[in-house]
Order: structure tokens, then C-alpha cells, then sequence
């Protein structure tokens, strides 16, 4: 127990409960009006896409394009309960049912596919999204086309605290003994399976956690949008979870997280210019690549410990 | 058994079109392991190329089609010069992102000039329809067929039997290599993107004829089965971007023809699954077990 | 003991014969030497022998807790965890990782904590890691590597890369260690050092060493034993001695005798 208290951690802790003070307290006070509301709320929605997918691609190594398709079961899960019997309480047996035909899914999904490679297991998983999408499509229960209208039972605490916990879980699970073995896949599979590290199972367990977390975030999409229809979960929305995900750095979650924020903001200051807005966002993403291809962090992460060790390095050259 | 051959013809057509796309994907990746998500566009564009031709220059199905192929192929190279060249030591995944910038700029744009909405495709062929034993073939499904089994000819000699087509070979195998063997690596890359670019041009016309109508993001969804029918036949492999085509555009049509054209394309995401899960390299690609 | 048995060991690419009809045995704690001309199937053995590739037929047997156990076409990982361990000829190192991270990854079998203690950061992870770290940090220091555990692997000279894949394979816990020419690449002086620490190692952690090597001083200034390949083939086993005497073994160096 002395050992989770550590420095780090209680700051970490005020960090958090400090910014969704200054957010609720901004938002509260009419400072950050409706429309950026909006922007936060994709925001948190972003946050914890990118991290799922962050733990799949970035940590892993395993190119996956489905996250779309997980995202969709989430949100008709959580849609469809809301439908059939509404509020919170639905809405959080959505999420459970989300999470448990998710995890099937990522299953059935996984077992066969991840012993393709690279391009080969980007196009599969790409192809099973779209099944998902296109059952969920022709389904009577999730209104087909059409999609679901839904109420708003969704508010920034409930968005915030889900993010909180999907990033505490993505983090723990990267510096664990498991989430060493899936660095180790990623940086070389034939070294990491000569050290004894069951490949394939721990490919899985990261698809698995990035799919069911990719489950809530369509969940808070679903009860946080008012809307929810297939065509929001067609491939190009993986494609969007990959652009944060590249942009920020493949393997650093703080880039994921601050990627999904200026990606957030950009794309809501370009809104007003309509058509162009996509020239200059597929403008941008290519000058992005050209001079940084690694991203905006590689795969560097902020911790307080190295703040600490700065400021005290920093003393003692004072000193 | 009419529907069966029926949808086969109308397959055919289909499938066409899906392989000339194919090829270029799979050019394009045999030679810089590319997923050059931007082919789709270039596609596109090429059908916008075709219906200019066609409409401000009143030319005919030839010309067009050669109009399209040659402006394709200039946007092909400008594209692979500004936004892949510098990213050709990056991670693939980088390069990756890049295509897909370059594809939402050049939909984005086409959507600025020619503006959003769905455009007529001038008819320059006469519909005549020949009924045969009971099938229904049209003259464009003739034009079609033969046209892409034409242009699969000549870039089959091209690769085979030119010295352009050797250095293709070479800088595919080995880009480092090549080099030091005198061949023009940059020149040779180039010259991929012309062709695999001129190819999707010539598909645009072919279906804009087809189909007779356009739109800017009419390249998305065949850019995503070409690429599935490159990656079903292996990727990187000229033939089997050619099956691959033929083969996807047949199954389309024939769960199509048997009312399940709500499904058509789950059954084409299925089909390449499980031949990826049965043959990981594609049917024709070679498993190559990584050396240790 | 016998420790690793290899009988008729067979494998095929193609029409390629890369090992053909081997035969080994090896006793715990003996220092083998695996030699022989480019080509000869050495480094195929060893990728038979952990698991990379499947015999075309013959049998592996590994002694566990003294039962004889066929280990023939097992999962790499699978045979590690039954005690086998591995370097690699064109070094293999978890390259963008730090020094200790690479060895605290080697440990992973080791580890008594689950995922999910891992994720909600029970006792047992705390608990867990501190070891693990300190046992990484002892394995560094073996190798003389410690001062360096923060570095990016990739940073390393050659030479500490191939003492690092040699700390990284101990931490696996072996009780047989391969080593794919652990000299290569290295000047004398290094391999002199490198002599010194695989007699270390065999002396600290009693394991059998098996090793592959082209520098022939090393090979016959340490190893026990010396099995020889050529063309797939073991054409001689025996003591250094015998080995630099052995007419086929001349013959398979040099070339026929005119």
C-alpha cells in the first residue's frame, strides 16, 4: 500500500482531480460555452479511443483497422439498452453487454488473424470491422440505416472518469510483466518467443483490453451524441483513431492523449471553413509525416519522476 | 442457372475494373511496400479526367481513355514525389498515414473544384445490347473486357520483356542492391506510380461509361475491394492482382444476382479471410519464414 | 546425466538435406563446441533445437526434473520455458529498449503476478518487480553491462550487445545455453574477456553451454567436446585433441588431401 503512494502517483492523482475541477468549474461558469463543450466531450471520446487502439498498434506492434467495428458494438450496446430500458441503468448494462460481445468478438477475431503480419493482419482486421458494421446494418434491433436517436444520460464526469480509468488501465497494464512481453512482440517477435514469452497469448490479451475499452468509448459516444447510426462506424473512423494514434506517437499514451486534444481542437477551428476543411486536414497530415514521421512524441511518455530528477539535477548544478 | 452465368458476365465487367485498380496497388506495394491508400482517388480522378475529355473536348472512348491515363500518370508521379519520396526511410506506418492524407486532399479538393454532388457520365458508346442464349451482353461490358485484357497484355510485357520492366523487378527484390547495380532507383519508382496510376485512370473511365455517373468519393469503397483483391491474389504479385480482381468482382456479382446485395460486401470481407487465414500470403504469394 | 539427447535428427528444405541423420548426446554441465564450414547446418541445429523449426524427423529428448521429454517441434517459447536458452547469430536485442529493460524481459516466466495484478497494482506487482529488478541488475553486472543499464540497447558496442544477449538468455533461468558465435565480430582481446566470462557463467549457474563458433582458438581452448558438422552431416565428435587430428575433419576445412 506505502508503495502506491508513492510522489509520482499522488501527483498524478492531483493532476487529475485538478483538471476536472478547472473544466467543470470553466464549463460551469459559461467560460467554455456549448460548442467547445462539445469539442472536450469528442475529445475524452478520442482519448480513449486512441489509447485502445494505442495499446493494439503502438505497444503490440499488431496494425489493426478494425477498431471501428468494436467502437460500433459499444454504442448499439449501449444504444439498444438505453432503447429498450433506458437511463443510467441501461446505459450501464450496455456497457456490460458492449464488453462481453466484444470480448467474444476480439476472440474470434484474434485467434485466427494475429498470426498474420503487418499490412496482411491490417486488411483482415479492416475486413472484420466491417462485418460488424454491416451486421449491425441489417439488423432490426438496431434500427438498420437509420440508427438510433437516443437520450443524453451521459455527463462530463461520467466521460471524465472513464477516461481516468482507461488511461490507468492501459498505463498499469504497459509497465507490467505483461505488457513488457508485448513490447518485446513489437521490437522483435523471434527474440521475444526465444525468451520464452508466448507470442500469441499475449497479442491476444492486448486486443482483447484495447477492444473492450474501445467498447466503452463507443458507449459514452452513444449516450453522450443524441445519434448513433452505421455509417459513423465504417473503416475510415479506424482510420481516424490511427491518424491520432500515428500523430501523437506509436507507444507513447501522453501523446496519444495531447494528439487527440490539438487534433480535437483543429478540427473544430476548421470547421468554419466547410469544404476545405479536409484539403487542409489532408494537407496537414502530410506535411506532419514528411517532417516528423515519428510523431509528436515518439514513443516517449511524461512522467513525474523525470520531472523530479530534472528539477533536482537542476539544483544541484545550481548549487 | 441463367442468373449464374448472367451475374458472371456482369462480373467480368466488374472485376475488370477492380483488377486495373488492383495492379497498381500491388505494383506499388512489390516495389516500396506501400499501401498507397490514395489509389483509390486517382481512380477517381481519372473518371473526372474522362468525363472532362469527353465533355469539353468532345473526344470519343480512345482518346479519353488515353487522356485519362496520361494525366493519371503525371498525378501519379507529382503525388509519389511531393508526399511519399521523402518518407521512403520512415516507418511504413508513417508512409501509411501520408496516402491517407493524400487521399482525403485530393477527395476534399475534387469536392472544391468539380463541387459535392453526383455528375452524369456522357455516353460514348452505343448501348447495344446482344442477347445470347438467353444472357444479355452489352457493348460496354465488350469494351471493358477487352480493353483491360489489352492493357494487362502490354504491362505484362512491360515487366517481362523491357529493361524498365527488369528494374522494376530488381528494385522490387532489392531496392539496395539495384542501386549499387547501376539501376535508377528514384527513376524506376517513378515510372511504377505512372503506370499503376495510368491504370487506375483508364479504370475510372471504364467505369464512369459503366456506371454513367461520378462523384468525388466514388473511389473509397473499389479502392478498399482492389486492394483486397491485390492482397487476395499476394501481394506484389502482377497475376495475382489480375485474379484477384476478376475473382472479387464474380463473387460481388453473384451474391448480387441471388438478393444478397446487402451482404455483397461482408462476403467479400469474409472471402478475404479466410484465404488469409488458410494462406496467409495470398493465393498465389509464397510463405516466407523470416530467417533467424 | 544426460541432459540432451538428439537422435537421427533430420531436416529438409526442399530438396535441400540442411541437417541429415544427427545424433547427439550431451551431459549436464559440459561445454560443447559446435563447428563446421559456412553452410554446414549449425545454426539450423540450434533453430531445431529451440523450437524455430520443425524436425522432417528424428527426436529431441530434454531431461526434465529427470525424465526424458521429446521436445521435437515444440513452440520456441515452450522450450524456453522447459530450460532452453538462446543467443543469435545476427544479434537480436530488443533494440529500442534500455539495457535492463531487455533482461527484465527475459524474465517473464519467472514472473508470479498475473495481468490483472499487473493492472491494478496489487501487492504482488510491487513485490514482483523489486526482485525482478534486482536480479536483472545482478545478471548485468555478471556481464559487466550495469554501469550501461539505462542505455537504449542499440547504443552498445558490438561487443557488449553479444554480452548482453548473453546476460538476456541467463535471465531466462537455462538450464542449457546456446550460443550462436558469441565471438563474432570481436578482436582478440574481446574474446579473451568473453573466454573468461562463459567459464564464469558455466562455473555460477551449472549450466551446459553449447556454442557455435568460427574463432577455432576459442573453441579449443574451452569447449569439452566438439561435435562437427559438414554438408548436415555430424562427421566427428570428440575432444579438441582428437578433433584437430580427425582426417575428415581436415578434409571438410581444407579440402581434400592431394
Amino acid at each position: 500500500m506505502k508503495k502506491m503512494l508513492n510522489k509520482a502517483n499522488l501527483y498524478w492523482l492531483l493532476f487529475c482531480v485538478g483538471g476536472y475541477a478547472l473544466l467543470m468549474g470553466l464549463m460551469s461558469a459559461g467560460i467554455i460555452d456549448a460548442v467547445n463543450q462539445t469539442v472536450i466531450q469528442t475529445i475524452i471520446v478520442n482519448i480513449i479511443l486512441a489509447i485502445s487502439l494505442n495499446l493494439i498498434i503502438g505497444i503490440t506492434g499488431q496494425f489493426s483497422l478494425g477498431h471501428a467495428g468494436f467502437m460500433c458494438v459499444g454504442a448499439y450496446s449501449a444504444g439498444v439498452m438505453l432503447k429498450q430500458i433506458g437511463g443510467l441503468n441501461g446505459f450501464f448494462i450496455g456497457i456490460l453487454i458492449g464488453m462481453v460481445i466484444n470480448a467474444v468478438l476480439a476472440l474470434i477475431v484474434a485467434i485466427p488473424t494475429l498470426r498474420l503480419k503487418g499490412d496482411y493482419l491490417a486488411i483482415a482486421t479492416l475486413g472484420f470491422g466491417e462485418i460488424i458494421r454491416i451486421i449491425v446494418l441489417n439488423m432490426d434491433i438496431t434500427n438498420g440505416a437509420a440508427g438510433l436517436v437516443l437520450p443524453r444520460v451521459v455527463d462530463f464526469t461520467i466521460l471524465f472518469v472513464f477516461m481516468v480509468v482507461a488511461l490507468l488501465i492501459v498505463v498499469n497494464f504497459t509497465r507490467s510483466a505483461a505488457g513488457r512481453a508485448c513490447i518485446s512482440i513489437r521490437e522483435d517477435e523471434i527474440a521475444s518467443e526465444a525468451m520464452g514469452i508466448n507470442t500469441t497469448k499475449y497479442k491476444v490479451i492486448a486486443f482483447v483490453i484495447g477492444a473492450l475499452i474501445a467498447s466503452w468509448a463507443g458507449a459514452l459516444y452513444a449516450g453522450n451524441f443524441y445519434v448513433i447510426n452505421p455509417g459513423m462506424f465504417t473503416y475510415s473512423k479506424s482510420i481516424d483513431i490511427l491518424v491520432i494514434v500515428v500523430f501523437g506517437g506509436m507507444g507513447s499514451m501522453t501523446g496519444s492523449v495531447i494528439s487527440a486534444v490539438v487534433l480535437g481542437f483543429i478540427n473544430s477551428f476548421l470547421q468554419s471553413f466547410s469544404n476545405m476543411r479536409m484539403i487542409i486536414y489532408g494537407l496537414a497530415l502530410v506535411m506532419i509525416m514528411v517532417f516528423r514521421p515519428s510523431g509528436l512524441l515518439g514513443t516517449r511518455e511524461f512522467k513525474f519522476s523525470s520531472l523530479f530528477k530534472r528539477f533536482t539535477k537542476k539544483k544541484e548544478a545550481s548549487q | 442457372m441463367t442468373v449464374f452465368f448472367q451475374q458472371l458476365i456482369n462480373g467480368l465487367s466488374l472485376g475488370s475494373i477492380y483488377a486495373l485498380i488492383a495492379l497498381g496497388y500491388t505494383m506499388v506495394y512489390g516495389i516500396i511496400k506501400l499501401i498507397n491508400f490514395a489509389h483509390g482517388d486517382i481512380y477517381m480522378l481519372g473518371a473526372y479526367f474522362g468525363f472532362l475529355a469527353i465533355t469539353y473536348l468532345h473526344v470519343g472512348f480512345f482518346p479519353a481513355i488515353l487522356i485519362s491515363m496520361a494525366l493519371c500518370a503525371i498525378l501519379g508521379v507529382v503525388i509519389e514525389r511531393i508526399a511519399y519520396k521523402p518518407l521512403r526511410n520512415a516507418t511504413r506506418i508513417a508512409a501509411l498515414i501520408t496516402a491517407i492524407g493524400v487521399s482525403y486532399f485530393l477527395e476534399a479538393g475534387t469536392q472544391q473544384v468539380m463541387g459535392t454532388s453526383v455528375r452524369a457520365f456522357p455516353q460514348v458508346l452505343n448501348n447495344q445490347v446482344f442477347n445470347i442464349a438467353g444472357l444479355r451482353i452489352t457493348e460496354q461490358q465488350i469494351y471493358i473486357f477487352v480493353t483491360t485484357i489489352v492493357l494487362m497484355l502490354i504491362l505484362q510485357f512491360i515487366v517481362k520483356k523491357t529493361k524498365i520492366g527488369r528494374a522494376m523487378r530488381a528494385v522490387s527484390t532489392d531496392s539496395d542492391a539495384a542501386r549499387l547495380m547501376g539501376i535508377n532507383v528514384d527513376a524506376t519508382i517513378s515510372i511504377t506510380f505512372a503506370i499503376g496510376s495510368a491504370l487506375a485512370g483508364a479504370a475510372g473511365v471504364l467505369v464512369g461509361i459503366y456506371y454513367s455517373s461520378i462523384n468525388p468519393l466514388m473511389g473509397m469503397l473499389p479502392g478498399i475491394k482492389a486492394f483486397i483483391a491485390a492482397v487476395f491474389g499476394g501481394i506484389g504479385i502482377i497475376p495475382g492482382a489480375m485474379f484477384g480482381g476478376f475473382f472479387i468482382g464474380i463473387c460481388e456479382a453473384i451474391v448480387s444476382g441471388y438478393g444478397g446485395s446487402l451482404f455483397k460486401d461482408a462476403v467479400v470481407y469474409i472471402i478475404l479471410i479466410v484465404i488469409l487465414v488458410i494462406k496467409p500470403a495470398g493465393l498465389l504469394g509464397k510463405n516466407v519464414k523470416e530467417k533467424v | 546425466m544426460t541432459i540432451l539427447k538428439v537422435s537421427d535428427l533430420t531436416r529438409n528444405f526442399g530438396g535441400l538435406c540442411a541437417v541429415n541423420n544427427v545424433n547427439m548426446e550431451i551431459d549436464e554441465q559440459e561445454l560443447i563446441g559446435l563447428i563446421g564450414p559456412n553452410g554446414a547446418g549449425k545454426t539450423t541445429l540450434f533453430n531445431l533445437l529451440t523450437g524455430v523449426y520443425e524436425p522432417s524427423s528424428g527426436k529431441i529428448e530434454l531431461n526434465v526434473d529427470g525424465q526424458m521429454k521429446s521436445i521435437g517441434g515444440m513452440k520456441p517459447y515452450a522450450v524456453t520455458r522447459l530450460g532452453l536458452a538462446r543467443t543469435f547469430q545476427n544479434i537480436r536485442l530488443f533494440k529500442d529498449l534500455s539495457v535492463l529493460d531487455n533482461v527484465k524481459i527475459a524474465m517473464h516466466k519467472n514472473i508470479k503476478y498475473g495481468v490483472l495484478a499487473g493492472i491494478f497494482r496489487l501487492p504482488a506487482f510491487y513485490a514482483e518487480e523489486e526482485k525482478v529488478e534486482k536480479e536483472a541488475i545482478n545478471l548485468l553486472k555478471i556481464v559487466r553491462l550495469d554501469h550501461k543499464k539505462d542505455e537504449f540497447a542499440k547504443n552498445l558496442p558490438y561487443g557488449e550487445q553479444r554480452r548482453l544477449e548473453i546476460a538476456r538468455a541467463l535471465a531466462t533461468h537455462p538450464k542449457i545455453l546456446f550460443l550462436d558465435e558469441p565471438a563474432a565480430g570481436m578482436n582478440p582481446q574481446e574474446t579473451g574477456e568473453l573466454t573468461a566470462l562463459i567459464h564464469e557463467i558455466k562455473e555460477k549457474f551449472k549450466v551446459t553451454i553449447i556454442l557455435i563458433e568460427h574463432d577455432m582458438s576459442l573453441v579449443m581452448s574451452i569447449c569439452e567436446r566438439i561435435y562437427v558438422l559438414d554438408y548436415g552431416k555430424c562427421i566427428a565428435s570428440g575432444s579438441p585433441e582428437q578433433i584437430k587430428n580427425h582426417p575428415r575433419v581436415i578434409e571438410a576445412y581444407l579440402g581434400e588431401e592431394i
